[in-house]
């Protein structure tokens, strides 16, 4: 309700409480009872629909997929659990398929994050001289942000043809010979790194922009008085100062490798779930994705997840211990 | 310091590189499958653009997909800010027992991967037999962790405490400070917060291929249908594709500054 709203009335609006009264003997008591309550109560009103939400479709699901993974459970009997203890963990360890799934997304991981936050730095550092157009850049430099996972793979998909891409007639055309894309692990996990690369490096490339232009301008002219080259001014000033900047991104982009599923789906075509014709380029995504979905366990499916959870956990450990150690050297 | 020819090269390359795979989608989508099919690869615009868009339309259910797409994406950006909003004013100005403990608990979920949950979000959806339904995907994305991080760290700085107070002192309910003092100063931040889960939900791809169909899909499951066909027409894939990205390109190129401010605002901050 508005004041507005108050003010319509059959009767004009009550003057407004004078304040420095002090307070009457028990004037409407339920009303300050009421404020009373507003005041104790709101906070749990206004986290209430998040936690609601976020109980059912968050916490629940982790729990019950935890649950879950120590049953047999069948993709068109998901309420039927059969108790089987560690056994799917147990038969995803002696799965070949599942050590290749983690070995393919560690290096697509790799392959997509290194070179990605490396050029985004270089990008952010171009991108903080003073430009001609310089929302035409970044705008620019962001339009593949808006690209879905599918409209991007499918065009790389077209670019990268064995017979008719236009990566291999561009190979060609400088004399390097023509490259299956999709058949062997390292081309195939190239072009799906690709996919991540593009899409990616200009958003990274516009939170490290932020992160440079709130360092202050001080550093800078007191580092050029001291005659240190511009590039030497990117490695002692802007780096150090974008380290928390750098690790976030990290992080960020480590999860978003360890759950890497659309590209390689995508780029496999039919099929894809199995990642090439010699799984070259199964994630453990695919793979949950198959053993689930086309396998029918759900049961193995839930100890994938969650053995994917483990792996970010571990991989968020190291990460604390890596910043804890970055601070201590300084 | 100003930029030198090298800078700007170096910009333009990597411009080109991020536009020109848009570019070539609407080249591929212009042409028919036999030039696809041929060496060198077609650099200009063929005349059959409109062709394979109406077929792509028709065979993908696009117009279907379109609308579901708009709908289950505002629906979330909507719901993710004003929960988020609420639950970030919460943590970071009002005072209740187990805040520190529900705040931590928020954050530490951000880590866990989507794959986790969708095993039993599917028997769920199974369970209500909401499969195929547009509320099955639009419900367990409602609300996000990050979005409430996100609005927090926001309200922490943005929101002066003595505001919130002087409105109480009023005797403002918590919903009038709600929606006369911290909706005000949050606008901004839910305005990135809104675009940035919108263009999420757009291109929302691993649940929503799981939870829906052919029969009633989503943008992106739609073209994921399209790529699946016994023999894959290219251009018409393409001409999907392009149907699927041009209205998030054509809101960049209308709003690309603002949302440009947004994202590094939103960096800073979050």
């Amino acid at each position: 309700m508005t004041a507005a709203t108050e003010a319509v009335g059959d009767r004009p609006a009550p003057p407004p409480e004078d304040l420095d009264r002090p307070p009457r003997s028990g004037p409407r008591p339920w009303r300050s009872r009421l404020y009373r309550w507003d005041v104790r109560y709101s906070p749990y009103v206004f986290v209430a629909p998040f936690f609601l939400f976020f109980s059912a479709f968050g916490i629940f699901p982790l729990l019950y997929t935890g649950w879950a993974s120590l049953h047999r459970v069948e993709l068109y009997a998901p309420d039927q659990l059969e108790w089987v203890g560690l056994h799917n963990y147990a038969r995803l360890l002696g799965d070949d398929f599942f050590w290749n799934a983690l070995r393919n997304t560690f290096t697509i991981g790799v392959l997509s994050t290194v070179p990605q936050l490396l050029m985004a730095l270089g990008l952010a550092h171009l991108l903080h001289y003073r430009l001609r157009a310089a929302s035409f850049w970044r705008v620019a430099l962001l339009t593949p942000y808006a690209t879905s996972v599918a409209a991007a793979t499918l065009v790389f998909v077209l670019l990268y043809g064995r017979d008719y891409g236009m990566v291999n007639w561009a190979l060609e055309a400088v004399g390097a010979g023509p490259v299956d894309w999709q058949s062997s692990t390292w081309s195939s996990q190239i072009a799906v790194s690709s996919i991540v690369i593009w899409r990616w490096t200009g958003y990274n490339a516009l939170i490290y922009l932020a992160a440079m232009q709130a360092v202050p301008d001080e550093l800078y002219e007191s580092a050029a008085l001291d005659g240190a080259s511009r590039a030497q001014q990117f490695r002692h000033v802007t780096v150090p100062a974008l380290r928390p900047t750098i690790l976030f991104t990290v992080v960020v982009s480590t999860i978003g490798a360890t759950q890497l599923f659309g590209e390689p789906l995508l780029f496999g075509g039919a099929g894809g779930q199995k990642g090439g014709a010699s799984h070259q380029f199964q994630t453990l995504g695919l793979y949950l994705y198959e053993q689930g979905w086309f396998n029918f366990h759900l049961g193995r499916a839930s100890a994938v997840a969650w053995t994917m959870f483990l792996i970010l956990l571990l991989i968020g450990a190291v990460n604390l211990l890596i910043a804890r150690g970055m601070r201590k050297s300084r | 310091m100003r930029a030198g020819p090298v800078t700007y090269a170096v910009l333009a390359l990597f411009t080109a590189g991020s536009l020109f795979p848009l570019v070539w989608t609407a080249v591929t989508a212009s042409r028919d499958n036999a030039r696809l099919a041929r060496t060198p690869p077609p650099f200009r615009f063929g005349d059959r653009l409109l062709t394979n868009l109406g077929t792509a339309w028709s065979e993908a259910h696009m117009g279907l997909a379109l609308f579901n797409t708009v709908l289950v994406a505002g629906a979330v950006a909507l719901g993710t800010v004003l929960f988020a909003t609420t639950a970030g004013f919460a943590f970071a100005k009002l005072r209740f027992r187990f805040r520190t403990a529900l705040l931590l608990t928020t954050v530490g979920t951000m880590m866990v991967p989507p794959q986790l949950s969708v095993v039993p979000l599917f028997m769920v959806v199974a369970e209500l037999h909401w499969t195929n339904q547009l509320q099955s995907v639009v419900l367990p994305t409602l609300v996000s962790a990050f979005g409430v991080f996100f609005m927090r760290q926001y309200l922490v700085e943005a929101l002066p405490t003595e505001l919130v107070e002087a409105a109480r002192v009023d005797g403002a309910s918590s919903l009038r400070v709600l929606w006369h003092v911290v909706f005000p100063v949050a606008r901004p931040a839910m305005a990135v917060l809104g675009m940035l889960s919108f263009v999420q939900a757009w291109n929302d791809f691993f649940w929503p291929i799981i939870a829906l169909t052919q029969e009633n899909p989503t943008v992106q499951v739609a073209l994921t249908g399209l790529g699946r066909g016994y023999v894959p027409d290219q251009a018409v894939i393409m001409a999907g594709a392009l149907l699927g990205t041009l209205p998030l390109l054509l809101a960049f190129t209308l709003f690309g500054r603002q949302i440009v401010g947004g994202i590094m605002q939103g960096a800073v901050k979050g």
